[in-house]
């Protein structure tokens, strides 16, 4: 099971100081101006949890031995195969010829044992040295082959290896990644003007001819809706994959010069409840949440009529979905009923915490005002995400009820977690996890994931809001860009123009 | 007049020191966690302690609050704990944005006000007067960002003649730059017009009544020469006063103006850096801001103490 | 023209006064009732000055906001008066260090620009209306110290006053009985100008973000959301704004006037930034 980053796509949207320059690429065909709700602190991809690092390095600057595509499924990276041992438990990588840093040093199998082994040493800073705590040691028989021995079996293991977190880097510039990014990948790190962009330049000595097609790339950094939208429309920019300004979609759609793309994430936004905090320990309560909530009308109104409804803690456009939207139906009468039923007749005070996106704000307006209707009284509490970390996510769970997106894969098993910050536990929940941990056969494991999504709906364990849309505005003509976001990434080796 | 100079340094001084503790302590005890924000949901206590180690904030405070100090006595900002470049480098890139900003702001302000002073001062109790008034009364009480909204109504969404928002850079060349500052800066100007031209006004009615000033008229000088040799050489000394303050003000005054049209300036680094926990940025820049205030304060004693060498009391 | 300004100021304030009281009791619609279906509505019979982008009435909302800026503005006014008056009193009646640690004090405040302490107290305890009237707060502290100090100081130099002191009187009798009644019109003046900037550095902190919060209306938070739906309904960016002006130009006449009419030798200090 994975474990979750929740802040990739859910931070995106955050507020930060940015501003938008005017250099027009719309004319020269083999440059692409992409913006991004959110700078990186720094672009080492090993050293941080920020979306945005990945946004602007995955597969352009840095690569790994495998990596993800947009459908999520895992693909050759620096290594051109691999073959796995009966036990589940021995990797065997091999590499790809001829792959050089941008600095002119040759990659090989010395390089992959260094990025692992800083990855999971004791200096590591590592944001997910979790995905490389499997690992018992790694050989590099030769330059061209990497072992790497498991101590118990990881059914992730290739696809973490994937992720921007375990970029392969090279000793010689590991440590200056942050500031002056040195990769493997189609484009080169060209420069950075914090606060506003950076731009990447085409790398020529990358291992597969003809490509990339573009000979630059500029991402510039735009927090607030309003300027996306004009820097979008005026040609600033050529794209913008996940668009802030959901609210102005409307303006471009009619509009033949650009397409608007309403992909999917694994981001299922919530209400989490904190489970340890009364009235919430009382699934009484929480059903009549359930009900006092109108979903259609929170995508309506926070989300602009853009993402999915979901009744459960699975995203819709996975195989084992189960619509459970009816569960709770918005039903103000019931809500009342339960809630004189759990003894709380006139409602009661509570709060939301909210983070900084514009997805959390906005559904939170609606929610208090559903929640009102039916007598509870939620105080609205924005915080910064450092906030909300420190509050909410760790150090006693201060908090009543949150929103926030949830956007790792298949994260289900948060539920069952012990120490997990909304204190959810069920004993049958547990069981359908335990057997889920011991089933491989993909039929046996959907019906276990329609088991756990049943489970969670008819226990409200959260109130589940919808499925966060990736709403993208591109230029008419572009080509290749990823319409879903399978992980926080900007893939642009085969991007190009098509007129 | 030596001795108050040095009262007024000395006081600089401590209001100076008193600030880096008050800010210090202030960021000491905000919550939120740098490290932790760094490295998200899944960071191990391990590598969050490496983190912190590499941040320097594993460190008694009382160490890290001598660091700061003693670098900001040797002009050494330290790094910025997010960007990993020097903090002198990203302010100088917003100075960059901030500085023009609120020099154009001050230069369209004083150019409006100054004539409006002075023409209400010559026109005491008319309509002309009650007019300047009128225009200052409103002037103050319109919000600036308000103002800024209202002209990108008007001038962007509406004709379309200077961009909403957004900064091209300076490299994009000065005609987009500067356009991209027209709106922001006459935002910020209207207010500290208003101001302005109320002192301006009030300036020249006091010299007015000056003794050498009714001198100069009996010795038959023209209106024209006594207001613009006399009057306005002596009503110099408050507006440069409140022109010198209000650039300061401005210097953090403009981050909401840089809200409105989204400009990478100064305060909208000190806005960043809060959210971010960029704890360096945020001590550096406003001990920057703060500094600049007392440094033209003070300015402004020394400015007083030259010009008219009587003592002030309670200044 | 003295008239003319304590007549629009009064008749301004006035209307901001009865604005916030009647919200009390009537809203042409309830300010927190969202209608999706209904939203961004131009000004309408029924919605006088439309709908914003979650269909609730924007007069109702501009109502209901009116109290909450006469709620910061005279919070922060009265903490700034009733902490900074007895201090800035005491330090003219003792002068010698406690005087001295005022003026340090005022010097520490005055240093960081309102808008950047407003920044670190959100920073440190939250964004909020609490927060933000506190931010306000001791801002004016500083400033009602200042001002009651100075006057209070020319007040000690009267004659009238070494004659109390002379005839026995001690330093509390003497503010209390002669030094107070006399700087209150200059406090009063302050007190009007003070909550004029309280109500415009709200609306600021609000439009950032900081201020008051949702779901409770605020001018400075309507006008943040405005910017956004600007292209699609112009009029949200401009009822807000001007309930702000409206207000503070109210407060500022009035407090010209009653200075005019109080006592015209005086002038307020408009306290620094």
């Amino acid at each position: 099971m994975r474990k979750l980053g929740l802040l990739a796509v859910a931070m995106v949207a955050a507020g930060t100081a940015t501003g938008f320059a005017g250099a027009a690429h719309a004319q020269q065909r083999d440059t692409l101006a992409l913006g991004l709700g959110l700078e990186p602190p720094h672009l080492d991809p090993t050293a941080g949890a920020a979306a945005a690092i990945d946004e602007v390095t995955y597969r352009n600057v840095f690569e790994g031995l495998t990596r993800i595509d947009e459908k999520g499924s895992v693909q050759p990276g620096l290594a051109e195969s691999w073959e796995v041992s009966p036990d589940g438990l021995t990797y065997t990588f091999r590499l790809r010829d001829g792959v050089t840093f941008h600095d002119g040093t040759t990659f090989d199998s010395a390089d992959v044992k260094f990025a692992y082994d800083r990855a999971r040493g004791p200096d590591s800073v590592n944001a997910q040295k979790g995905y490389f705590a499997a690992i018992d040691t790694i050989e590099t028989p030769d330059p061209r082959t990497v072992v790497v021995r498991l101590s118990r079996p990881d059914g992730l293991f290739l696809f973490n290896m994937g992720s921007g977190d375990a970029s392969i880097v090279a000793p010689e510039s590991a440590a200056g990644n942050g500031q002056n990014p040195v990769g493997t990948g189609p484009f080169r790190f060209g420069r950075w003007v914090p606060g506003d962009r950076v731009v990447l330049t085409a790398n020529p000595d990358y291992r597969e001819p003809g490509l990339p097609h573009l000979r630059e790339v500029t991402f510039r950094f735009i927090a607030d809706p309003a300027a996306q939208l004009n820097a979008v429309r005026s040609g600033d920019l050529d794209a913008f994959p996940i668009f802030g300004a959901t609210e102005s979609v409307a303006l471009l759609e009619g509009d033949p010069q650009f397409q608007v793309v309403a992909g999917t994430t694994e981001g299922e936004t919530i209400l989490a409840f904190n489970h340890s905090r009364p009235p919430f320990d009382d699934v009484r309560v929480r059903r009549a949440i359930a009900h006092a909530i109108d979903r259609q009308e929170v995508v309506d109104g926070a989300m602009f009529g853009y993402g999915t409804p979901i009744g459960s803690h699975f995203a819709p456009h996975r195989e084992g979905y189960v619509d459970l939207t009816g569960t709770y139906p918005p039903d103000l009468d019931a809500a009342k009923a339960l809630l004189r039923e759990a003894g709380v007749p006139d409602g009661f005070k509570t709060t939301i915490k909210l983070p900084p996106p514009p997805y959390a704000r906005r559904s939170g307006e609606i929610i208090a005002a559903q929640l009102a209707r039916v007598g509870i009284e939620a105080e609205l509490i924005p915080v910064e995400w450092a906030q909300w970390l420190e509050q909410v996510f760790r150090g006693g769970n201060d908090f009543d009820m949150t929103i926030v997106a949830h956007v790792e894969p298949l994260d289900l098993d948060i539920y069952n977690r012990p120490d997990y910050y909304f204190n959810y536990h069920g004993d049958r929940y547990a069981e359908v996890m335990a057997e889920l941990e011991r089933t491989v056969d993909p039929a046996a494991r959907n019906e276990l994931y329609g088991q756990a999504q049943r489970i969670l709906a008819e226990d409200a364990a959260s109130g589940f809001l919808f499925q966060l849309p990736k709403v993208g505005v591109r230029r008419a003509g572009i080509e290749g860009m990823w319409d879903n976001a399978p992980v926080p990434a900007n893939d642009m080796t085969e991007v190009r123009w098509t007129e | 007049m030596l001795s108050f100079l040095a009262r007024r340094l000395v006081a600089a001084a401590a209001t100076l020191a008193a600030a880096t503790v008050v800010v210090f302590v202030v960021l000491e005890v905000m919550p939120g966690d740098p490290a932790l924000l760094m490295l998200g949901t899944e960071a191990r206590p391990d590598t969050l302690a490496a983190l912190r180690e590499q941040m320097g904030l594993d460190r008694p405070a009382p160490v890290r609050y001598l660091a700061w100090v003693s670098g900001l006595l040797t002009g050494d900002l330290g790094r910025s704990m997010t960007y990993g470049v020097p903090v002198a480098e990203l302010v100088a890139d917003r100075l960059a944005i901030t500085v023009p900003l609120a020099g154009l702001a001050i230069l369209a302000s004083t150019a409006l006000a100054l004539p409006l002073g002075l023409y209400a001062a010559s026109r005491r109790g008319r309509p002309g007067d009650f007019g300047v008034m009128a225009f200052s009364q409103l002037g103050v009480a319109v919000p600036n960002f308000w103002l800024g909204i209202l002209l990108v109504l008007v001038f962007s969404i509406g004709l379309g003649w200077l961009p909403a928002g957004g900064f091209p850079g300076w490299q994009a060349g000065i005609g987009p730059a500067l356009a991209a500052l027209v709106l922001p800066a006459v935002s910020l100007a209207l207010t500290e017009a208003a101001i302005l031209a109320r002192v301006a006004r009030s300036a020249v009615l006091e010299t007015l009544g000056e003794d050498y000033v009714r001198t100069a008229r009996a010795k038959g000088l023209s209106n024209r020469a006594v207001l613009w040799g006399h009057v306005l050489r002596n009503a110099l000394i408050p507006i440069v006063t409140l022109v010198g303050l209000q650039f300061a003000f401005l210097m953090a005054g403009t981050v909401v103006i840089e809200n409105v049209f989204y400009l990478p300036g100064l305060g909208r680094l000190l806005f960043q850096a809060i959210t971010q926990r960029d704890l360096i940025v945020v001590k550096d820049v406003t001990i920057l801001l703060a500094a600049m205030v007392v440094l033209v304060s003070f300015a402004v004693d020394l400015l007083y103490a030259v010009i008219d060498p009587r003592p002030k009391a309670g200044s | 023209m003295r008239h003319l300004s304590l007549g629009v100021g009064l008749l301004l304030t006035g209307l901001l006064v009865a604005a916030a009281l009647v919200s009390f009791f009537w809203t042409p619609h309830p300010a927190d009732a969202i209608g999706i279906a209904r939203r961004l509505r131009p000004p309408s019979a029924e919605h006088w000055l439309g709908t914003d982008q979650l269909g609730r009435d924007v007069l109702s909302m501009i109502m209901v906001g009116a109290r909450n800026s006469i709620a910061v503005g005279a919070v922060a006014v009265g903490l700034g008066m009733a902490v900074g008056v007895p201090l800035g009193l005491l330090a003219a009646a003792r002068r010698g260090w406690i005087d001295e640690g005022l003026s340090r004090f005022a010097d520490l405040v005055f240093a960081f620009p309102a808008i950047l302490s407003a920044f670190l107290v959100t920073a440190l305890l939250g964004p909020g209306a609490i927060n933000a009237i506190l931010a306000i707060g001791v801002f004016n502290v500083a400033v009602f110290a200042r001002v009651a100090r100075g006057a209070a100081i020319q007040v000690w130099g009267r004659p009238f006053v070494r004659a109390a002191l002379a005839l026995g009187r001690g330093p509390v009798s003497v503010t209390l009985v002669h030094v107070l009644p006399n700087v209150s019109a200059v406090l009063i003046v302050q007190a009007t100008v003070a909550f004029a900037v309280a109500i415009l550095a709200e609306a600021a902190l609000s439009y950032l973000g900081l201020g008051i919060q949702p779901p409770a209306p605020s001018w400075g938070k309507m006008l943040h959301e405005a910017q956004t739906f600007m292209p699609m309904r112009p009029t949200l960016a401009i009822f807000p704004g001007a309930a702000i002006a409206l207000a503070v130009l109210g407060l500022n006449l009035l407090g010209d006037g009653l200075r005019d009419a109080l006592d015209p030798r005086l002038r307020p200090s408009r306290g620094a930034g």
